[in-house]
């Protein structure tokens, strides 16, 4: 039996039919169509499908959509400035190669930024734990650790 | 006149500056990666992101009830008839052999007759959604004889009159072979020091984020088909569709959307990818096949678990005279790169220590587990491992630094090994003296306390391969070089962007032969209609092997523009150079002009330029230097050049709970030009962590079935933030002269010296050496304990 859920994603609304199965990932990616959220495990092991609720870091491809009915999601779409530039933490990570591959990258970001929202300027210990539950296999972390400080560092400094 | 490189100034073995080769202004410089910003936007299309017009779903049903049983019967009635089911698939569709190496290819789309490996597909559904895919797997009924399942190599072979995994293998082995070089015998007897050691290494896999993907359209009006999918080598992937799908390799077209990584394991055709073209062509839509994670660790083809026995001496001043090494790999259920990987095992004893005589035995046995074949470093990682660990011993044995042994014995530049392999240019011993500086490595070596330790380890690897996979004298690498005036210039290569940043490098090398910026450069990849051939991304190749045809094809544009030039200039031709976007002359500043006048004149009177480069890698035969007789499998290994580089670890004991936590790691790296040194940095970082977890956790395992006991990342414990060690990574001064731009290859090598950095670090801080990876917080524990007794003795003091 399917239901019509009401999600905020990025700013716009989206009406969606949803299974009570579905999990929001696959309804962000197939039925929204923002395809940014990645799927690397499908059961909440490898962070890929990271996005905020409620500026939350949540695990989507385990969260059952309609358990986000009325609420606020951001996907790394979300984070792209309203002109198209990159946002500090964005080009944090492109200038300082915290990216190769690319596939974690969404995942990557959206627990940054829900790290950054709640603590602005972390300590490495709170960057490695929180980002704990994020794996990538080509960087070997430490550019994006320093991604995310030098993100935290221009974002203190009053840049969007 | 722009940025120039910071070593303009200097001059070199008296050459003027305007004729110094490494006078770079785009090779050197760390930019960021070209497909950075569509990254992080969540704009790069991944083959999962695809949707095309009239697309549908496949799904693979798999064996899940044993590792080895005969197929009696299949029977799709059940799954046709569910609403919504378009068409089913089984094996005996599709039964042509596919393989890597053509001479041991056997497998098949699906399986046909029996299934050899838990999680084998068996058949495949293509569906209007996935949810009707997978319940259509579910109503595919299959009958199956078990058969008895081989889990370990030894068992195979002893059990092979009994039990055998494939007809034309007998013996269950896939492949021996036995490389003798020089009187190793006679060399022992001379030895003063020698050690005799047994070592085993673990079954990690790749574990590349995105699962294998495949987007197949068959147009059924022209019979052309193109397959969209996450792979490193689209040439052999459209080779293995032609010979399964019984096409003309012209009527298909491979194209790579972003790759989500591959380290090896997209380095083979998948059956995700046989199957939705398969599925594609019976009913004409487009068909999407996604690999769960389960279906990924089922089925991808990670590193060979080694058995290996080793032997080395030295003389009294501790040059190494003789290694004798004896390999039983398992190979799992099919013979994917097993050759290829076997021989490497056996090549990498030569390099990067002089051996005057060595013996390899080799054989790689079938078993009814998940496939092994490529994973960064292949063939590399497990006896570098045991001969960096016995070198480590050596020392001590000696009474000298394994620092002071491995720097006596590494190799120079113009190196012959016994093999014929040739070393054209190394800085190894710059490498171990770089780490071992900047880690404090002589002052801190034996000299921590209980439970802390640091290890050394050194390692090399090759950049590119001589050989193709099958017979073929064709140019590996072929670039293509298109400048005009509407695009400027674009890179047309079919070579594999999988995440390690070929693309980046390869506009910077474009854009450093032809005198532009690196951001006018296009680079179109992955696309084997559109790109000029390319064999693929493994073996280090692809920086060296692009570099090489892109300075080709240069040449070419680049005198042509030098005659327009010079004919506008009132010059001559051969005295203009092409840097930073002008064309002058190196003789007389006042002839200059803005290189794209000259291309847009050019362009007006002739027409576009384009051109083709092409690298074939230079070949030896594969003898023993010193009779000059053939050794089979001897010329696996040989490659245009090598890069090197040393680890240090510095690693902490938790004598209470076993657990091994790496605290620093000093490396330093000849990767020969770093194009990009902050891309190198990052290849770097990566091995890194990607062998610390193949040394410490990851190991796939299974039930005496051979069932997977942890498919996924949680029971399969990759190393996270939390893990991360500080790391101090240096790119030492190195320039290949041999090679275009000096470049070598810095993406398998760094991941060499880490499993026995790590291990002898551990040696250092516990006094208990391992022979056996990944290192366990039970093996510690048990070897604490049995030390611990030991030390106590019985009491009377006679160490019993």
């Amino acid at each position: 039996m399917k239901q019509l859920i009401s999600l905020e994603i990025n700013g716009h609304e989206y009406d969606v039919p949803v299974s009570p199965r579905d999990v929001l990932a696959d309804v962000i990616r197939k039925k929204v169509g923002l395809t940014g959220t990645k799927k690397g495990c499908g059961m909440g092991d490898c962070g890929a499908c990271t996005v905020l609720v409620e500026d939350k870091p949540v695990l989507s491809c385990i969260t059952l959509a309609i358990t986000c009915n009325g609420k606020k999601v951001t996907t790394v779409e979300g984070l792209t400035l309203p002109d198209g530039q990159l946002n500090p933490l964005q080009a944090a990570f492109v200038n300082h190669g915290a990216i190769q591959c690319g596939f974690c990258t969404p995942g990557m970001l959206m627990s940054a930024s829900g790290l950054l929202k709640r603590t602005p300027k972390p300590t490495l210990y709170d960057i490695k734990h929180e980002m704990s539950g994020n794996i990538c296999r080509c960087t070997g972390f430490k550019r994006i650790i320093g991604a995310i400080e030098l993100a935290s560092e221009a974002m203190s400094k009053g840049v969007k | 006149m722009g940025a120039w490189d910071q070593r303009e100034n200097y001059v070199r073995e008296g050459k003027p500056s305007y004729l110094d080769e490494r006078r770079f202004t785009q090779v050197g410089r760390s930019v960021p990666r070209i497909d950075g910003p569509a990254k992080a936007k969540g704009e790069a299309v991944y083959t999962a992101d695809m949707v095309l017009p009239g697309m549908v779903y496949g799904k693979i049903k798999r064996c899940k009830e044993y590792a080895h049983a005969n197929i009696k019967k299949i029977d799709c009635s059940k799954a046709l008839a569910l609403p919504g089911v378009l068409a089913v698939l089984t094996g005996d569709e599709a039964p042509n052999k596919w393989g890597i190496v053509p001479a041991s290819a056997n497998e098949t789309a699906l399986a046909v007759g029996k299934v050899r490996f838990y999680g084998e597909g068996v058949a495949a559904v293509a569906a209007i959604d996935e949810e009707t895919a997978e319940a259509a797997c579910d109503l595919i009924e299959v009958e199956y004889e078990p058969l008895p399942a081989l889990l370990d190599p030894f068992e195979s072979m002893a059990r092979a009159g009994e039990v055998n995994i494939h007809e034309n293998a007998p013996d269950n082995i896939l492949h021996k072979g036995d490389q003798i070089y020089g009187d190793v015998d006679k060399a022992f007897e001379k030895c003063e020091y020698i050690l005799e050691k047994e070592f085993k290494t673990g079954r990690p896999q790749h574990g590349y984020i995105e699962p294998m993907s495949a987007v197949a359209s068959y147009d059924t009006q022209n019979g052309l088909l193109h397959l969209w999918a996450s792979s490193q080598v689209p040439h052999y992937l459209h080779r293995q569709m032609s010979i399964v799908l019984e096409m003309p390799m012209s009527k298909i077209r491979v194209t790579l959307p972003a790759v989500g990584g591959g380290f090896g394991g997209k380095g083979e055709a998948a059956a995700s990818e046989f199957v939705a073209c398969l599925l594609s062509r019976k009913i004409g839509r487009p068909v999407k096949v996604t690999f769960e994670r389960a279906d990924v660790f089922y089925t991808s083809k990670g590193r060979h678990p080694c058995y290996m026995k080793w032997k080395i001496g030295l003389d009294k001043d501790g040059y190494i005279q003789a290694v004798d090494f004896d390999n039983t790999m398992d190979k799992g259920a099919y013979a994917g790169w097993g050759v290829v990987v076997m021989f490497y095992t056996a090549s990498m004893v030569h390099l990067p220590y002089k051996v005057p005589n060595a013996r390899s035995l080799v054989r790689n046995v079938y078993t009814n587990l998940p496939t092994t074949g490529a994973m960064r470093g292949l063939g590399g990682v497990q006896p570098r491992f045991a001969m960096e660990c016995m070198l480590d011993e050596l020392a001590e044995m000696m009474g000298i630094s394994p620092y002071e042994l491995k720097m006596k014995n590494a190799i120079d530049s113009g190196y012959t090994a016994i093999n014929n392999m040739y070393v054209p240019h190394t800085e190894y011993k710059k490498c171990l003296q770089t780490a071992v500086e900047k880690s404090g490595y002589l002052e801190k070596h034996g000299k921590l306390p209980f439970g802390k330790g640091i290890g050394l380890a050194g390692g090399y690897y090759i950049s590119g391969t001589a050989y193709t996979l099958y017979q073929s004298y064709k140019p590996h690498t072929s670039v293509t070089l298109k400048v005009d005036t509407e695009g400027g210039v674009t890179v047309l290569c079919a070579a594999a962007e999988i995440g390690q940043g070929c693309n980046t490098v390869m506009a910077q090398m474009a854009a450093e032969a032809l005198g532009v910026h690196y951001e006018d450069v296009h680079v179109q990849t992955g696309d084997t209609e559109i790109g000029s051939f390319d064999l693929g991304s493994f073996a280090s190749r692809l920086t060296y092997a692009s570099g090489y045809a892109i300075n080709e094809a240069a040449r070419e544009i680049n005198f042509k523009l030098r005659e327009m030039a010079g004919g506008l200039l009132g010059c001559r031709a051969d005295h203009l150079e092409i840097k930073d976007r002008m064309i002058y002359s190196m003789f007389e500043p006042k002839f200059k002009i803005e290189w794209a006048t000259v291309v847009q004149k050019y362009v007006n009177s002739v027409g576009a330029l384009s051109a083709v480069g092409h690298f074939s890698p230079p070949r030896r035969k594969g003898i023993d230097i010193i009779t000059g007789n053939r050794i089979q499998g001897a010329n696996i290994g040989h490659s245009p050049t090598f890069g090197f580089s040393c680890q240090i670890h510095e690693v902490e004991v938790d004598v209470e709970t076993g657990r091994v936590y790496v605290k620093k790691v000093t490396e330093a790296g000849d990767c020969g030009t770093a194009v990009n040194p902050m891309s190198v940095d990052g290849q770097v970082e990566g091995s890194i962590m990607f062998n610390m977890g193949a040394c410490l956790y990851e190991d796939m395992k299974f039930d005496a079935k051979g069932k997977h006991l942890n498919p996924n990342f949680h029971d399969y414990k990759c190393p996270t933030f939390m893990e991360m060690p500080d790391m101090d990574t240096n790119i030492v001064d190195s320039y290949d002269p041999t090679a275009p731009f000096g470049v070598k290859e810095t993406g398998e090598g760094a991941v060499q010296p880490t499993f026995p950095a790590i291990t002898n670090a551990i040696y250092d801080a516990i006094g208990v050496r391992f022979y056996q990876v990944p290192i366990t917080p039970e093996m510690i524990l048990k070897a604490l304990k049995e030390k611990k007794e030991k030390e106590a003795g019985c009491g009377c003091g006679c160490g019993a």
